[in-house]
């Protein structure tokens, strides 16, 4: 406790973008963390009001101030609604970020981030012997996966409906790619990112087969690591710079136009996360904003770059809905070219109520939150069952492993599906 | 009072989870919207239901606790900030629409109905609630009663106060007070709804309020005025008064606030313009029809540059996304944005928006003026750094420069975001001594412990 005046300090460096906050309060109408406990440390301007109090001495307590800040999905909707537009991920991820440092990282979370994540092929031969043992290992499993990559907590907890690691990853049947650009005339680098690869491998594939449709030439490196959210959320901004470096080693000696990835998070991260939280070198620094420059979302891609056409055939098939993921629609503002691309999968596409509102994962908050998680969720499922779509589709792992959990539970009898790989399967 | 014992008071009532007394829970209730430090309560508690609510409010009495209520915590005015060592109490788990009424036209509330959750509620029964302050996702009933809140309606359709037909409070004895009723004339005793609204929380406790609904209008028309003088505009909005039309909504914003919107959302606004004036009309559509030609002639009469008149939905919304634009636009250009509420007759709105330019040139401070001009009711939001010292002086004076200028002008120090803490030694400019004494007698007999929400609005002693 003696460093509470150097907490301060440490806080009072993010006074310029705290004092932005006008209290207005309107942060409540979106937060869904708020909607379910009506909380004001729940929402980002009681958040944003405690980190200035320490910052300002009007407050001692920050183990009350930390176990808040992590009461967050980082879904970015108050943020994308906040007429004094303050940049709360920011705060938030650098105010995890002192939290961490003045806490230290758990050593579990170290152990993972440090010796796992930041060291790729041993991450990727783990988790294959996992998938092959989950029966067996599920408890050790959760406790490695659960709590390293943020996306990868699902393995057997309680009664959570969970998928499963597959049994042959993306990489392993695509190890690396390197083919000239087709008759589009164009060629992309293609970041699978971790879920895709380790969990839904058929993401990737229908990704590679659409690229491979339009003529697209794909440069796909081995031993791309993480895209690094998991540990910045985790306040880890030291194994975040590693990662960083890292992949834009991966990617630096090529010529390519674009850097796809059918990963919402993914492309957030890189995009916007990568030039602003990055703090190591200048070189890499360079070459990270280049980068992200070009990052796209696939059907961001296929739309806008490629001019796919909406076939506007009424289709008689089934009906499909879509799910905003967080991650695009707020950090990125995408959501039409999603539901484009959908409205050329030969499936009749229906609106559902609040489909731009969080599903309730937000990462590692569906472990230590997953109560509130599963609360947040299950409206999320309501409104998908209301819509009667036999489908639904969205364009980020993450959300389609909460939909999964969401959905099986109730039995619905609904698919869960990425755009991708509707729009692939149809041509 | 200790932790422990203020803890051991409560819990019993309203139960374990709705107890907070961390200083992590207190510190995130010591503030609201107003630009003022905040105070510390010693505790925050949530009442489920009526009969706990009542309870706590004669707790408090009992121990000479004082209480402050709290819904959205979004009022510009410092009301809910607590007294220190006071009790915060939420309503927000008090969130029941108990009735809608399609016979009698009429809903009952409670207190901690967010106002576009009824509105919403009420549009899907076919009927109307038209208050609509700029908060309404997130603003609750009973801080709209306790605010008398208005909204970009307040022209043709009033505020709050038009609305409440009766309520339900808690005096500090923690008995329920009914007063008024569900028929649309009632004159059984002292008018004490009307004593109630406006009253932030000072005179009783809310825990139902009912509230009138009306049929909603079955056409709207919206156009966009442009003029080369404020003068031009605000005597347009005259003539359009003394014309005999009513719209639903009639705003203005001044040109620092056009170049603002204008440059956050490019919606191709007129910089060079000096005033917007943003119309709707609405009813019969007929009528609309009607009144939309007529307002249109009267703008063109007083010098209107140019009329936007909006043919489809889409275009009706880019008028009103300008409107909804200003505060935010404005509130990102400084850290700090103080939104003032001074109201004046409309025929000195000139006058007024003439003050305010010379005010911003003496005190080399920048304000956007925005409003509802119709009402008189501008919002001159003045953009600053509250860490910098010496300009929040300046600004301290400005403020106290528009609260005169306002007053000299028959005006009033707020039109619709309250008094609070924030104006509360203003008032007797405007009221006078003898109105503020007559005020506290009133608050004295009812809360002799000066218990409810003290120090806001009514001070005991009036210095
Ligand atoms: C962005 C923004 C825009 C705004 N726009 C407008 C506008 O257009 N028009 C307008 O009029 N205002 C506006 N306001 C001000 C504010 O939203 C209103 O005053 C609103 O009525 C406050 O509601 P609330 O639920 O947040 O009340 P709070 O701020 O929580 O409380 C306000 C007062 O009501 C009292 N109170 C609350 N509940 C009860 C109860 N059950 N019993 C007794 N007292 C109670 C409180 O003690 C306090 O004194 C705006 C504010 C913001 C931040
Ligand atoms: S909406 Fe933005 S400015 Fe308003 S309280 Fe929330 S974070 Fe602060
Ligand atoms: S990021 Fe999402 S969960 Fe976190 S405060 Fe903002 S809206 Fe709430
Ligand atoms: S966002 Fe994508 S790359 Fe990053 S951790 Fe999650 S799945 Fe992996």
């Amino acid at each position: 406790m003696a460093d509470i005046h150097k907490l301060a300090t440490l806080f009072k460096e993010l006074d310029d973008e705290l004092v932005n906050c006008m209290r207005c309060g309107m942060c409540q109408a979106v937060c869904p963390v708020f909607g379910q406990t009506g909380k004001e440390t729940d929402v980002t301007r009681g958040k944003i009001a405690l980190l200035d109090g320490l910052a300002n001495h009007l407050l001692q307590d920050p183990d009350g101030v930390n176990a808040t800040l992590s009461r967050c999905l980082m879904c970015g909707t108050c943020e994308a609604n906040c007429p004094s537009g303050v940049n709360i991920m920011n705060i938030f991820l650098k105010a995890r970020a002192i939290m961490t440092g003045y806490y230290g990282l758990p050593p579990i979370k170290k152990a993972i981030f440090r010796g796992l994540l930041a060291n790729p092929r041993l991450f990727n031969s783990l988790t294959a012997i996992s998938s092959h043992f989950q029966s067996l290992f599920t408890k050790k499993v959760d406790e490695l996966l659960g709590s390293s990559c943020a996306r990868f907590n699902n393995p057997v907890i309680g009664d959570r409906h969970f998928n499963t690691l597959a049994t042959k990853p993306f990489r392993r049947i695509y190890p690396k790619i390197d083919t000239p650009a087709g008759h589009s005339g164009l060629r992309v680098a293609l970041y699978p990112g971790c879920v895709v690869d380790k969990m839904f491998p058929s993401i990737g594939t229908a990704t590679v087969k659409a690229l491979q449709h339009h003529g697209v030439g794909i440069f796909m490196p081995s031993g791309q690591a993480c895209c690094g959210i998991p540990v910045l959320s985790s306040g880890d901004r030291q194994t975040f710079n590693e990662l960083v470096e890292q992949n834009v080693a991966r990617f630096r000696n090529d010529r390519f136009d674009y850097l796809v990835t059918p990963c919402a998070s993914c492309t957030a991260t890189i995009k916007e996360l990568w030039p602003k939280m990055y703090d190591g070198g200048q070189d890499i620094q360079t070459l990270a904003e280049e980068l992200a420059n070009k990052t796209m979302d696939i059907s961001q891609f296929l739309i806008d770059v490629i001019g796919v056409q909406v076939d506007d055939r009424e289709a008689a098939g089934e009906s499909v809905t879509y799910h905003d993921p967080c991650h695009l629609k707020n950090s990125l503002k995408i959501s039409e070219q999603p539901r484009k691309l959908l409205q050329s999968s030969g499936k009749q596409f229906v609106e559902m109520a609040d489909a731009a509102t969080c599903c309730g994962c937000g990462g590692t908050f569906n472990v230590h939150h997953y109560e509130m998680s599963k609360k947040i969720g299950t409206k999320k499922a309501e409104n998908i069952v209301a819509s009667k779509a036999t489908t639904v589709a969205t364009s980020c792992p993450a959300c389609m492993m909460q939909i999964t959990d969401m959905l099986s539970r109730r039995n619905a009898g609904i698919s869960v599906k990425h755009v991708i790989e509707l729009y692939s399967d149809n041509l | 009072m200790s932790k422990n014992n203020i803890e051991k008071l409560f819990k019993p009532v309203v139960g374990e989870d709705n107890v907070m007394t961390s200083e992590t829970d207190r510190y995130a209730y010591s503030y609201d919207a107003a630009v003022l430090d905040g105070e510390m309560p010693a505790i925050v508690v949530r009442p489920e239901n009526s009969e706990t609510l009542g309870e706590v409010v004669k707790l408090c009495n009992d121990n000479g606790l004082p209480l402050t209520v709290r819904g959205g915590g979004t009022n510009l005015s410092g009301g809910t900030i607590p007294k220190p060592g006071g009790v915060v109490v939420l309503t927000n788990s008090m969130t029941k629409i108990l009735e809608i009424n399609e016979e009698d036209l009429y809903a009952v509330v409670e207190p901690g109905v967010v106002t576009a959750q009824l509105a919403a509620q009420v549009a899907s029964s076919g009927l109307f609630y038209p208050p609509d302050p700029g908060s309404q996702t997130v603003s609750t009933i009973g801080g709209n009663v306790a605010e008398n809140a208005g909204g970009l309606r307040g022209l043709k359709y009033g505020v709050t106060k038009d609305y409440v037909m009766g309520l339900e409070f808690f005096d500090t004895g923690g008995n329920l007070v009914k007063a008024g009723g569900k028929t649309v004339k009632c004159v059984t005793g002292l008018n004490l709804s009307g004593l109630m609204v406006g009253s932030e929380g000072t005179l009783g406790v809310f825990n139902k309020i009912i509230l009138k609904l009306i049929p909603p209008p079955q056409a709207a028309k919206s156009m966009l005025a442009i003029f080369d003088s404020v003068k031009a505009a605000s005597e347009a909005v005259a003539a359009i008064i003394a014309g005999k039309i009513l719209p639903a909504t009639l705003e203005m914003m001044d040109n620092f606030t056009i170049r603002t919107v204008e440059n956050f959302r490019r919606a191709g606004l007129p910089t060079d313009a000096a005033a917007l004036l943003l119309i709707e009309v609405d009813g019969h559509p007929a009528q609309v029809a009607d009144d939309a030609a007529r307002v249109e002639t009267i703008c063109r009469e007083n010098d209107a540059r140019e009329l936007r008149v909006a043919s489809d939905q889409h275009e009706r919304n880019a008028i009103w996304q300008a409107r909804r634009d200003a505060l935010p636009a404005l509130a990102k250009l400084k850290p700090t944005c103080v939104l003032e509420d001074a109201t004046v007759p409309r025929s000195k709105i000139p006058a007024m928006i003439e003050a305010l330019e010379l005010i911003s040139k003496k005190y080399q401070l920048t304000i956007g003026t925005f409003g509802h001009a119709g009402d008189g009711n501008l919002h001159p939001t003045i953009l600053t750094d509250k860490r910098d010292k010496k300009e929040w002086e300046k600004v301290e004076n400005a403020i106290d420069e528009i609260f005169d200028c306002a007053l000299g002008l028959d005006g009033t120090l707020s039109g619709e975001h309250g008094i609070g803490m924030a104006k509360a030694k203003f008032m007797v400019r405007e009221v006078g001594k003898a109105s503020l004494d007559y005020a506290t007698r009133i608050k004295a007999a009812v809360d002799p412990k000066n218990i409810l929400n003290p120090e806001k609005m009514v001070r005991r002693n009036n210095g």
